[in-house]
């Protein structure tokens, strides 16, 4: 199918193409320089035109995510969406039902997501999923740091060896990226304790969540990854944890080559000054100023937007924290010799000095990080509010109005505390095209995600707002309402989206990464594995490895490592 | 002959994956490592097979079956579609996607098993872990109203009491604690044993969470028990490094039901100020937990979801299946590996017997006698492969190890023919 | 006749020979029992091996008496999962789907001259047709 995107004032910042008003031409699911007389023409005059989004860290599949909807009816029954002649039925609100989430994200002009925490014995469960979520494409990352044959290797010193077993393990359970989750906490959540410091040790494996980080990153690099580290930190979730925060930063800083080599993921939520919960400040002035200081970091937000959540992380201790804070429903889930994680309903209130500052921080380090392709836009969904919402977050980057607006509205002693109120800054469009598309597709290597150069996939979102006549700042209530709707989502090549409703409907790819590795090396690691897999697990290696036949539509990406 | 090896066998919710057979002439000849059930499992399943289609109770094509087993779904205005608890993730996958077309009722054998601990959970949440986690650490153990002795038979050996873990090696290492109202074959391999007076679960709980928290009580006997046993099993509990309370059917189907769950889940919340403590449902049919985890990612609910309004609706007590069938309000009914004749209340029974039945299952039971459709399907694990959840939600794959009988197709494909045709149908 | 409170449940024995067939002689022998405390069975003046009839507010049925392994609960009745549990069970669920199968309340009285229903029987005269 030929498509001509007519028109259109597009936003391509890998292109560096800013509101210029051009056609694109669309052929076999790719950008193409032109197409025939016959390709069916988009007239997108007047209208804002933006690669398909991609989003870097959300929980949309997997059993932490199905324990949320499972644990919550309640979060279910005000939200349905009935079954058309195109889409399946479904429920959201912040634990949405898979279908719903692939169309909703289609019809927000995102094509690509990623599940942030996929813990390896469960990853089965997670493709199972993903394979239902229609239209995006879409991958997981694995958690692996608090994972007992990794503490082993690492603790040993045989970084080679664990590069191996990492790379092994990517390739056998489909997955794309080092995740961590609060380095050796985790373990320690084992007895229902956690570690404090970068420094403490975790017993039995003689080892610091300091070396877990450095030690994982560096085999990223011998493993050439597509993606830096996912780091979600120790003390997340508590006040002052702003320092470990820029602790861990630093601790990879030495072992960096002019390029990122960390991503710190929903820093929101480890972005706290202060030393408890009535003397909170935000800590994003001083982690905006290490990252505007330090080009081997990336991060995201975790942007509080005001209502309903599900928190759920696969840091079981700061879930119980929570579940002792509020006295909400828990769930706990600990995954053996892997990690943990738990699930707490939560609802962010303007009023409730706490949120309020939370809401601050977020928006403070979008404003103060100066450089838009290192700070991606998050709602670590649904743990700070849900995808959905992305518009509203939007509206608030690209206008002090807006954001006054709020801060009219939100807990007073939390807006004094904050440096808000004095920054001026209004995100553009173009700016926004990086923190929503084009930066996460750099940051994930996807080289053919993220932009409209000739070539790329035809993921494309266009949206009925034009911007040379709408100016944000003062009317950012259009740009919310155009952003929540696309006029059009085109995935692969296919209208999947027209007027903000889905009329067409199919399953997208699940992307994996296939590092090599010597013949020779793989069987020795593998029959190290094999030995501790039957004291670690209570399933055989062979059933713990998942099939290519097991994903819906795989892709598999090959990377040369330097094993 | 030729010998498979880790081999997942398809009975309880353990989902034993290291299971060895050997395969001869299609056939399996030989079972190592399996439990009694396991090994009966594997060899018995040709007994009392079906070997063609049935409708009426006389014999016809599968293209005949399934017409008519259409044709009955898309005239029904109130269908259920029962059962799945014994077969694979994607079977049940496509019998949702049948439910929400014909805007009938998807209900699992949860509804009448742990549908309880479901609501539970939904009122208060849970604390768990999959069992290598209880294996690994666990120093106490209780089992309570649950006999894995008998309904699951190498759980003990493999994950729990006597399992070998990297921190606690062993059965000396443990201390095991059983709570039922008959001493049981699990209860006699325990240290300790309280025999709880049946019905009387939630004051035994409520009673513990009380010691717990304030050391001591005021009633002399909780329960039958007396007082000083509970303030002494409540200062194991808080003692213990990593405690594990497994539950079965005795907490979900006598008096209090839901709420003997929230009263669990309260005493382990409580227990997690102390110590670390998790709790695990002993689920029984082999993937009753994928039957709950595939109908929650595409409905947003586990068991129970009612499509008659074009959306996922879920109301337990209204939406569940033996609700329905004693109230009479459902006009037919498609079954799917399960046999609720044999497990249904008689008034239950009754007015499924009413209505007609489309039964897809490998064997005869007296659920197939009173169907007025039957197609015959070849046994997920060990004649067709596919997802399976086990009893923590670890997802495994069931191995087909030898051909279906001929012309016998999985419920997966079965239902997916039936499927195709509805929505040719109702579009 | 005693008064007792009747549990239901899974046995080895009836998972077993729920394998070899619903309609199977070893299913029936497995599964249509009724588990009694031997003082219980004492008061009913039966042996071991004899039928007793269990009743409850929802039905009656006549299963084998044999002595608990399980012992001592007297006052307390099991019968495994099956047909022959099932029709004695309630049909409410209290709002949670669930009927209560375990810790009703019941009666059972020596039923020496009477059948055990094999499972078609027993389908027919609860759904009142032949199946």
């Amino acid at each position: 199918m030929e498509i001509l995107i007519k028109n259109g004032y597009v936003y391509d910042p890998i292109n560096k193409i800013d509101g210029e008003k051009m056609d694109i031409a669309v052929k076999d699911g790719k950008i193409v320089e032109s197409v025939g007389s016959n390709a069916k023409v988009i007239d997108a005059s007047n209208m804002l035109v933006m690669p398909g989004g991609v989003d870097i860290h959300s929980h949309i599949a997997g059993s932490k995510v199905n324990s949320g909807r499972i644990l919550r009816p309640e979060d279910h029954y005000k939200d349905v969406e009935p079954r058309t002649t195109v889409t399946r039925s479904g429920v959201g609100y912040t634990v949405p039902s898979s279908y719903t989430i692939g169309y909703r994200y289609a019809k927000l002009g995102y094509t690509t997501v990623i599940e942030a925490a996929s813990p390896p014995l469960k990853t089965r469960h997670t493709h199972e999923e993903l394979n239902d979520i229609p239209l995006i494409d879409k991958t997981c990352y694995l958690v692996l740091d608090n994972n007992w044959i990794v503490l082993d290797y690492l603790s040993q010193g045989e970084i080679d060896k664990c590069a191996a077993f990492i790379a092994w393990i990517l390739k056998a359970l489909k997955g794309y990226a080092i995740k961590i989750v609060n380095p050796g906490g985790v373990e320690l959540w084992g007895w229902g304790r956690n570690v404090e410091s970068l420094d403490d040790q975790v017993p039995p494996f003689n080892i610091t969540p300091r070396e877990i980080v450095r030690g994982l990153c560096k085999i990223n690099k011998i493993l050439n990854l597509p993606h830096t580290i996912h780091l979600h930190t120790n003390n997340l979730g508590k006040p002052g944890n702003y320092r470990t925060t820029i602790e861990t930063m630093d601790a990879v800083k030495d072992l960096a080559d002019g390029k990122p080599n960390i991503h710190v993921t929903h820093v929101q939520f480890c972005g706290y000054g202060g030393d408890t919960w009535i003397t909170l400040r935000s800590g994003a002035p001083e982690i905006a100023k290490y990252v505007n200081n330090h080009p081997h970091v990336t991060i995201d937000l975790g942007q509080v937007v005001f209502g309903e959540a599900t928190t759920m992380t696969g840091d079981g201790p700061f879930q119980f924290i929570l579940q002792s804070l509020t006295g909400n429903k828990w769930k706990n889930a600990d995954v053996e010799a892997e990690g943990s994680a738990g699930i707490v309903p939560y609802k962010f209130k303007r009023k409730n000095f706490v949120n309020a500052i939370q809401w601050t921080i977020g928006l403070e380090l979008a404003l103060l990080i100066k450089d838009p392709w290192r700070v991606f836009l998050t709602t670590d969904h649904p743990n700070a509010g849900p995808f959905t919402e992305y518009p509203r977050v939007i509206a608030w980057l690209m206008s002090t109005k807006a954001r006054e607006k709020t801060m009219e509205r939100i807990n007073k002693r939390a807006k004094k505390r904050s440096v808000l109120p004095s920054v001026d800054r209004e995100y553009t469009f173009y700016e926004i095209a990086i923190i929503t598309r084009a930066a996460t597709a750099k940051a994930l290597n996807l080289t053919n995600k993220g932009h409209l150069g000739v070539g790329a996939d035809a993921d494309i979102a266009i949206y009925n707002i034009n911007p040379m006549e709408v100016n944000p700042s003062k009317e950012y209530k259009k740009v919310r309402k155009a952003l929540r709707r696309a006029a059009y989502t085109i995935k692969g090549g296919e209208i999947i989206v027209k007027d903000g409703e889905i009329v067409k409907s199919f399953v997208g790819e699940t992307f994996w990464v296939k590092p090599t590795m010597p013949e020779e090396l793989e069987k020795e690691i593998l029959r190290e594995v094999a030995e501790k897999f039957k004291e670690y697990y209570t399933v055989s290696l062979e059933n713990y490895i998942i099939g290519e036949h097991e994903l819906a539509r795989s892709r598999s990406i090959t990377v040369n490592t330097s094993l | 002959m030729k010998t498979i090896s880790n081999v997942v066998c398809p009975f309880c919710g353990s989902l034993c994956d290291d299971i060895e057979v050997d395969v001869e002439n299609g056939q399996v000849t030989k079972v190592r490592r399996g439990c009694a059930i396991s090994i009966a499992k594997f060899t018995k399943y040709g007994e009392e097979r079906i070997y063609k289609p049935r409708i009426d109770g006389k014999e016809a094509s599968l293209e005949e079956a399934i017409d008519k087993a259409v044709e009955i779904l898309a005239n029904a205005k109130y269908p259920i579609l029962y059962g799945w608890s014994c077969t694979s993730t994607e079977a049940i996958n496509v019998g949702i996607e049948i439910a929400e077309l014909i805007g009938g009722v998807m209900d699992n054998t949860a509804s009448v098993c742990h549908g309880p601990t479901i609501i539970g959970e939904q009122d208060a949440g849970i604390s768990t872990c999959t069992l290598g986690q209880v294996k690994h650490r666990a120093d106490l153990i209780i089992y309570w109203g649950c006999n894995p002795a008998h309904a699951h038979p190498r759980h003990m050996a493999r994950y729990s009491a006597a399992s070998k873990g990297k921190f606690v090696k062993g059965r000396n290492e443990r201390k095991v604690i059983v709570v039922d109202v008959r001493k049981t074959r699990t209860a006699k391999a325990a240290d300790i044993f309280i025999q709880v007076e049946p019905n009387s679960d939630y004051e035994l709980l409520t009673a513990l969470r009380w010691a717990v928290k304030n050391g001591e009580l005021e009633q002399p006997k909780i329960a039958g028990i007396p007082a000083e046993k509970i303030e002494e099993i409540a200062d194991m509990l808080i003692s213990c490094r990593f405690g594990a309370l497994f539950f079965g059917l005795g907490l979900t189907m006598s008096a209090g039901k839901a709420r003997n769950i929230e009263a669990a889940v309260s005493l382990v919340r409580e227990l997690n100020n102390y110590t670390k403590f998790v709790m695990m449902p002993m689920r029984g049919h082999f993937n009753v937990t994928g039957a709950n985890e595939v109908m929650a990612w595409i409905t947003g609910y586990p068991f129970a979801v009612d499509f008659s309004r074009g959306y996922p609706f879920y109301n337990p007590g209204d939406t569940t299946v033996v609700d329905i069938l004693t109230r009479g309000d459902c006009d037919a009914a498609l079954i799917v590996a399960s046999d609720p004749v044999s497990g249904f209340p008689t008034e239950a029974v009754r007015n499924l017997a009413k209505i007609p039945v489309i039964t897809i299952d490998p064997h005869e039971t007296p659920t197939t006698m009173i169907s007025k459709v039957v197609i015959p399907t070849a046994l997920v694990g060990i004649e067709a492969e596919g997802s399976a959840y086990r009893m923590d939600a670890v997802p495994l794959r069931l191995k087909k190890l030898v051909d279906p009988p001929p012309n016998i197709l999985s419920d997966e494909e079965v239902l997916k023919m039936i499927l195709k045709k509805l929505k040719e149908r109702v579009g | 006749m005693i008064k007792v409170i009747l549990i239901t449940g899974r046995s080895l024995d009836q998972g077993i020979s729920k394998e070899y067939g619903k309609f199977s002689k070893t299913y029936m022998e497995k599964v249509a029992v009724c588990e009694l405390d031997a003082e219980d069975i004492k008061t009913l003046g039966i042996n071991p091996g004899q039928n007793v009839k269990v009743k409850t507010k929802y039905g009656e049925v006549v299963v084998k008496a044999v002595e608990s392994t399980q012992a001592p609960h007297k006052g307390i009745a099991f019968i495994p999962y099956g047909p022959w549990a099932s029709s004695v069970m309630p049909s409410t669920t209290e709002s949670t789907g669930m009927p209560s199968l375990k810790g009703i309340e019941a009666t059972i009285e020596p039923a020496l001259g009477e059948e055990i229903l094999d499972p078609k029987k027993l389908i027919k005269t609860i759904v009142g047709r032949e199946p």
